[in-house]
């Protein structure tokens, strides 16, 4: 009998001991936020451009982290994002359907803009700027190509261009030898 | 006090390096100047760092000298004229860049007077001068490194307390094969020289300049002795500074700037440290040169001397080219015609870059240009096969890196990997590919690494700020939105109740 009670005080002490200290330690590495949902999204492009069915890339990444979507919904993330997200995710890689496009840059025509600030409220990363009826142009450096202005439009004023390739920009390709071009035949294939 | 004893001393070498076949056979012909083109081309940044502010507009009659492009930034060299003329236009031309892509550049026709805007800054009694004052002429007069790499020199010439410069090192290596212009330089203007290493000692209060010359050029030693000699023997100039000629050993990379310091001075430049730090500057001789004409003459530049040579080059020249000159132009006058199977290098072979075209327009950091014969230089790799292990390139590589381990990896696309074995550090010296018997174009290799995790950074940075300014839109919009029914409801209540008119006012 005695060593049935030492033995429910004892593991009854220790029980209340750790859950103690798993309280304490809650409340001191507590982390704001789901920590894989922050993850997701920095290996997301952040267009912020919506394809995915989400209203910008933080929700999408939330709902990835949720195991309520799959991996393949990023376009302008392209192959190169949901391999790393499947890696970070621990899953199977899945194909990308839409092949990603080229980095588009948004182009407002400014004589044939009315001024109507419908762009600017719909621009996802505040890249348009101008006043009601006064033009609005684009920042360039701050466009994501994400084409969600184009829509609210209501004279179509606006194009989407191809980025253009600025010596600043440039970066030297891969050698043009046959063991280098080989190598990335290699890689692509393994994908 | 002068260091009797360093003449016993063996010279510290750098590590690495390799010796190379030298070509250098315009060694002997003197600087001639090469003459006006009918229209000079001056893209607005010929440097590293930010582009120019346009300050002239098409139809604008300009001086030679004149200031056509406002330095923007502190890391940024202005732009000046090249010859009296009009402004034709200004538009996207191709500048020397292996991308053959182009930036925006001034063209300007000669009127054929040539006159000069009024030299009005020649300060010749420049000791009593203080440093600032001479080094903001400096910056005024558009000087970069005219070695090749463009970096704005007045910024190497700021004095900075906690790394006092003890040498000031003059670098007249030229270690590349075929050029020769320094060497030229070193024969036909050293009094400027010398003068312009004097100021460059006062601007940086250092006692000791070291003038280092390869000992393949025993001519330019003894000329910028005997220029030295002259100098320190003129009554007006016995300060307190020592001046000294020191031959180094042939070999290549030695005319790169790290590795010139470990050579001189035996110490090691660290990684990601400059040669301030150790508390040598170091300068280019044309780039001192420049310097004189700035300071004592009030000039600023608008002409280098480069080597125009090559295999394939009729008559190989040293020339006084005005900058702007359409490269094109350069070798017609150097008798090449025939343009057929002709690979243009801007720079030297090892370092400089290949060109698509002869279009491009000499620009300050043209140190040579190069007309080579496309079989003798593609030659070499056109095949490459599997590394063999041999290790060679680990021994030239003058900064102990991998060579064959970094190639692997970025051809593997493992630029992180790549970066841990220090990539970044590669100078791109080219001793690696030059001695790999596997012919791997392993600098190559290194440049597409370089490249793509740069484009790896830019592309996660743009997606940073892209997301934090997608978050405050987003909370802008929820303060809007909440800033609104607060507003309603408050003027909902005060519609219920009957108001006195004071409280009414202070809606807003």
């Amino acid at each position: 009998m005695l060593a049935l009670i030492t033995a429910t005080l004892s593991l009854g002490g220790l029980a209340l001991v750790a859950g103690i200290i798993l309280a304490i330690a809650t409340r001191v590495f507590h982390v704001e936020g789901n920590p894989i949902a922050d993850q997701v999204e920095n290996l997301l492009p952040q267009t912020q451009c919506g394809q995915c069915g989400y209203p910008g890339c933080k929700p999408y990444a939330t709902a990835v982290a949720n195991d309520s979507v799959a991996i393949n919904h990023c376009v302008p993330g392209g192959e190169r994002t949901m391999l790393a997200i499947a890696e970070l995710m621990g899953v199977e890689p899945k194909t990308v359907e839409e092949d990603a496009t080229e980095p588009m840059l948004a182009f407002i025509r400014e004589d044939e803009c009315i001024g109507c600030t419908l762009c600017i409220k719909a621009c996802p990363v505040d890249a348009i700027i101008g006043a009601p009826k006064h033009y609005h142009t684009v920042i360039a450096d701050h466009c994501t190509g994400c084409n969600l202005c184009l829509e609210p439009c209501p004279v179509d004023c606006i194009d989407m261009l191809i980025k253009p390739e600025l010596l600043e920009h440039w970066s030297w390709p891969l050698p043009n030898t046959e063991r280098a071009q080989q190598g990335r035949e290699r890689r692509d294939q393994h994908v | 006090m002068f260091d009797w004893l360093q003449f016993f001393r063996p010279t510290p070498p750098f590590s690495g390096g390799v010796l190379l076949d030298m070509h250098k056979i315009t060694d002997a012909s003197p600087i001639a100047d090469c003459p006006l083109p009918e229209v000079l081309i001056h893209p607005l940044k010929q440097h590293i760092g930010a582009s120019c502010e346009l300050l002239v507009s098409v139809g604008d009659h300009v001086f030679r000298g004149q200031k056509i492009g406002k330095s923007k930034g502190y890391v940024s060299a202005p732009v000046h004229a090249g010859t009296s003329g009009k402004v034709v236009r200004i538009e996207d031309h191709i500048v020397p860049h292996p991308s053959g892509l182009g930036m925006p550049c001034i063209f300007i026709e000669a009127d054929g007077l040539d006159q000069s805007i009024e030299a009005k800054n020649s300060i010749t009694d420049w000791i009593n001068h203080a440093p600032s004052l001479l080094r903001e002429q400096v910056r005024l007069a558009g000087i970069t490194g005219l070695g090749g790499a463009g970096f704005p020199t007045y910024i190497k010439l700021l004095k900075d307390q906690r790394h006092p410069i003890h040498t000031v090192v003059l670098n007249g290596i030229e270690c590349e094969p075929w050029l020769t212009h320094d060497h030229r330089l070193m024969i036909e203007h050293s009094d400027a020289i010398v003068e312009g290493l004097a100021i460059l000692l006062h601007l940086v209060g250092s006692p000791r300049g070291v003038i280092a010359i390869e000992d393949n050029k025993p001519i330019a030693i003894l000329a910028m002795q005997q220029a030295i000699d002259a100098y320190t023997s003129n009554a007006k100039n016995q300060a307190a500074i020592i001046m000294v000629v020191q031959s180094l050993p042939t070999r290549y990379p030695q005319g790169s700037e790290k590795q010139l310091i470990q050579a001189i001075t035996g110490q090691e430049v660290p990684a990601g440290k400059l040669p301030m730090h150790t508390g040598v500057l170091c300068q280019n001789i044309a780039s001192t040169e420049a310097i004189y004409r700035a300071i004592v003459q009030g000039k600023p530049l608008t002409e280098r001397v480069i080597t125009v040579s090559g295999d394939a080059l009729p008559i190989p020249a040293n020339l006084r080219v005005r900058l702007g000159t359409p490269m094109r132009f350069v070798f017609s006058h150097c008798g090449l015609r025939q343009w057929d199977g002709i690979q243009i290098v801007h720079g030297g072979p090892m370092m400089g870059e290949r060109l698509k075209n002869a279009e491009a327009p000499v620009v300050k950091s043209t140190t040579g240009l190069l007309a080579m014969a496309r079989n003798t230089l593609m030659a070499e790799h056109q095949g490459e096969e599997p590394c063999i292990r041999c290790g060679h390139c680990s021994e030239v590589c003058p900064i102990h890196l991998v060579p064959n381990m970094l190639a692997d990896f970025t051809r593997q696309e493992q630029f992180d990997k790549a970066e841990s074995y220090q990539l970044f550090d590669c100078i791109e010296c080219g001793c690696c590919s030059h001695v790999c018997p596997s012919h791997i174009p392993l600098v190559h290799y290194f440049r597409y690494g370089k490249g793509q995790l740069a484009q790896i950074r830019k592309e996660k940075s743009f997606a940073e700020a892209s997301r934090q300014r997608s978050e405050q839109r987003n909370s802008r919009i929820v303060q809007e939105k909440a800033a609104k029914a607060a507003r309603r409801s408050r003027v909902r209540q005060q519609a219920k109740k009957i108001l006195p008119p004071e409280t009414k006012d202070d809606q807003p």
